[in-house]
């Protein structure tokens, strides 16, 4: 079996909360953001991550890059741990491990040119290039990503959404990295440019062998992405499996929820599907369910649930719930009558 | 008679930068209890249209043309008139309901205002009626939720406080701005299926601005696609789906990813959407469309029907375009292959006749 690239074990990041009136002695608040991840990502591989909003998978990204403070280990293929490293530590792993962000416009400084933009991390990771060398670079990465090279003294703020969100990922690939982290890279992008953008982080991940984590909360966009896919909820991995076995055989309640969710653009499929409806909202991290986190919208819950928390088991695909296996019609009925409440007239 | 008449409806932005055609000759009927989808990217216009019905354009937005509401005209009307037929006969609910609720108003003080204003109710009945309608839209424990403030409920649950006040007085129409935009999957597939109910059972008519062409196949019976502007296709929700005719409709149905699916490229539209500042003469899907012909430049086709219920605005003909969808999958990242499409042959398509009168729009913009 070939080294992971990264290998992530029992990653935790836990937020500390002061609120509004409390007592300065009070001790803070524990917020739970992620709360012990494991998995191993292989090199060229994509890994998506979905969840909910709150699930804790813009803060997992943010813990592999030191943006967030977290526990646990996450091992790089020299044997580096990344977690607890210093900045000056980290500093030759940025390299390594770039960052597309969500919204195009803001993760670029309005203040500085296309190209000089493009050019920062190659010139803080390798300082002993000559300015002419960086300019090349830039004008052929920018060819690479779509761009128009003439187009290297422009500012941010005179392109579209999607060609920002190009400039975005040229900055990431310069320093040819081994993994990029891409948050959210096309939720902010209209649909027709959205195609664009994942066509070229498609196109250019075969062509350099990089590997990406892929965040984001459109299942579709994921689904066509990603080699493997690791379900989130409440900092908590639910699911995780190959692309195709996650989304043909969904084993926990909850990704069989959210796949059921996905609206599908054909009125005939949409109205034969059937809908897990998920009963309420995700509950405060602040106070998270005891035993499985799901359990509180989960139309399977037993007694069980609420006392042990479910390991994540398997082999390949990884599920973590004490009853996993496909809903059956009667159960999905059963919380739709839950659900439904009568109107006033 | 149709509950909702939208005859030859434009709207203009006065800007530093020049006018800005925002709506151009936009004509639509929406029956009592219809569900009409309007699908359009950012820019399409999609939005001002309905802003422009509801008489909430900015300041420098000047609407044209003719909207009846039961036979009654309320584009640019009074105020006072406005005022009657706002929430009472129809209302509206917005993308992000936090911005939309009053930040220092409990929701009971936001809702009874309604009803006082609107019914003359006591604030006593009013507050009761409020609770009823918040146990319709599914919120928990309303008696005692509704003497919350706004930031006091999840995404979801404001959206359906904003649904509840918008219902309360029982409109004709609903107008569902991104109602789910801002919203999770698990929680958009709740508020629709909510939507649908409450239409159901209030019998109202909806229209549904959306740019997710998923939520449109679950929600809607009739669809007009927008681009720059301008609807370029209108049909029943079926057709448009399985048989779109225009180019636009098309691409975008063709660049969805969809979980339901496999396949490896996605087929992209290339370009990016027109700057309205500065529309393009012609169509404004010109610079974008596979099927390109010489006279789409110059000239913006107007939206024709071509069938008993079905119209589109393309110079390119019907078989042309059901042909290469067939044949051809468009491809990424390449230009507009434009080779495929011969000249239209003259006249098959009649486009001096038009439903209402659209020819005002498109001279103006071909004159600038």
């Amino acid at each position: 079996m070939t080294k992971p690239l990264l290998d992530v074990k029992d990653l935790r990041v836990t937020f500390h909360i002061r609120r509004d009136g409390d007592m300065p002695w009070a001790l803070p608040r524990q917020l739970r953001a992620v709360g012990g991840v494991d998995f191993a990502l292989k090199p060229g591989e994509t890994l998506g991550i979905v969840g909910e909003s709150g699930s804790g998978k813009s803060t997992l990204a943010r813990a592999l890059i030191g943006l967030a403070p977290a526990t646990g280990r996450a091992e790089w293929i020299d044997g580096a741990d990344l977690i607890g490293m210093t900045p000056r530590q980290m500093l030759k792993y940025r390299a390594d491990i770039q960052m597309v962000f969500q919204d195009p416009l803001a993760s670029l400084n309005p203040r500085m040119t296309v190209g000089q933009i493009i050019a920062e991390p190659l010139t803080t990771h390798h300082p002993g290039l000559k300015r002419d060398e960086v300019k090349t670079r830039v004008k052929e990465m920018m060819e690479k990503v779509g761009l128009l090279p003439n187009q290297i003294n422009r500012y941010p703020h005179e392109f579209s959404g999607g060609q920002c969100q190009r400039i975005g990922i040229a900055r990431a690939l310069i320093v040819e990295p081994k993994l990029i982290i891409c948050d959210e890279p096309v939720s902010a992008l209209d649909v027709s440019i959205q195609a664009q953008v994942i066509n070229l982080l498609i196109k250019l991940q075969k062509e350099l062998g990089l590997a990406l984590i892929f965040i984001a909360h459109d299942l579709a966009v994921v689904k066509h992405i990603s080699d493997r896919v690791l379900v989130m909820y409440l900092g908590k991995v639910m699911e995780i499996a190959s692309s195709d076995d996650l989304y043909a055989n969904p084993q926990h309640p909850y990704t069989q929820a959210l796949l059921s969710a996905v609206p599908i653009p054909d009125p005939v499929l949409e109205a034969e599907k059937s809908v897990v409806p998920l009963v309420g909202d995700l509950p405060s991290p602040m106070n998270p369910p005891s035993g499985c986190v799901f359990r509180t919208r989960c139309p399977r819950a037993q007694s069980a649930c609420a006392e042990q928390v479910p390991a994540l088991m398997g082999e390949g695909h990884q599920v973590a719930c004490h009853f996993p296996g496909p809903l059956t019609e009667a159960e999905i009925a059963a919380v739709a009558a839950r659900e439904a409440r009568p109107v006033p007239a | 008679m149709a509950l909702l008449e939208i005859r030859d409806l434009n709207v203009r932005f006065a800007t530093n930068d020049g006018e800005v055609k925002a709506v151009n000759g936009i004509n639509l009927d929406v029956e009592p209890g219809d569900s009409l989808g309007i699908v359009g990217e950012s820019g399409s216009g999609k939005s001002q249209l309905s802003f422009a019905l509801m008489g909430l354009l900015a300041k420098n937005g000047r609407a044209s043309g003719s909207v009846k509401f039961d036979g009654q005209e309320i584009l640019n009307a009074a105020p006072k008139v406005l005022n009657k037929i706002r929430a009472e006969k129809i209302a509206m609910i917005f993308q992000d309901p936090m911005t939309s609720l009053n930040p220092y108003m409990r929701v009971a003080d936001q809702m009874a205002e309604v009803l006082t204003l609107h019914k003359g109710m006591s604030k006593r009945d009013a507050v009761a009626e409020s609770v009823r309608m918040l146990d319709a839209v599914k919120i928990p424990d309303a008696q005692g939720r509704i003497r919350l403030y706004p930031h006091e409920f999840s995404g979801g649950m404001r959206q359906r406080v904003m649904i509840a006040m918008a219902l309360l007085c029982r409109p004709q129409l609903l107008i569902a701005d991104e109602p789910t935009t801002a919203l999770d999957v698990t929680v958009q597939a709740q508020i629709m299926q909510l939507l649908a109910e409450l239409q159901r059972e209030f019998g109202m008519a909806m229209i549904l601005i959306t740019h997710d062409l998923g939520v449109i196949a679950g929600s809607a019976e009739r669809v007009a696609v927008m681009y720059g502007g301008r609807i370029r296709e209108s049909a029943p929700v079926g057709p448009i789906f399985a048989d779109p005719t225009h180019p636009y409709t098309q691409g975008l149905l063709a660049t969805i990813p969809r979980v339901d699916q496999e396949g490896d490229e996605l087929s992209a539209i290339p370009g990016s959407p027109p700057n309205m500042n500065h529309p393009p003469a012609g169509c404004a899907f010109e610079p974008r469309c596979p099927y390109r012909l010489a006279r789409c430049a110059g000239e913006d086709p107007v939206l024709d029907l071509f069938d008993a219920d079905r119209a589109r605005a393309c110079f390119a003909t019907v078989a042309d375009v059901r042909a290469r969808r067939e044949t051809v999958i468009l491809s990424a990242d390449e230009p507009a292959a434009a080779e495929a499409v011969e000249e239209a042959p003259e006249g098959d398509l009649p486009v001096e006749i038009i439903a209402g009168a659209g020819m005002a729009g498109t001279d103006s913009e071909v004159k600038q």
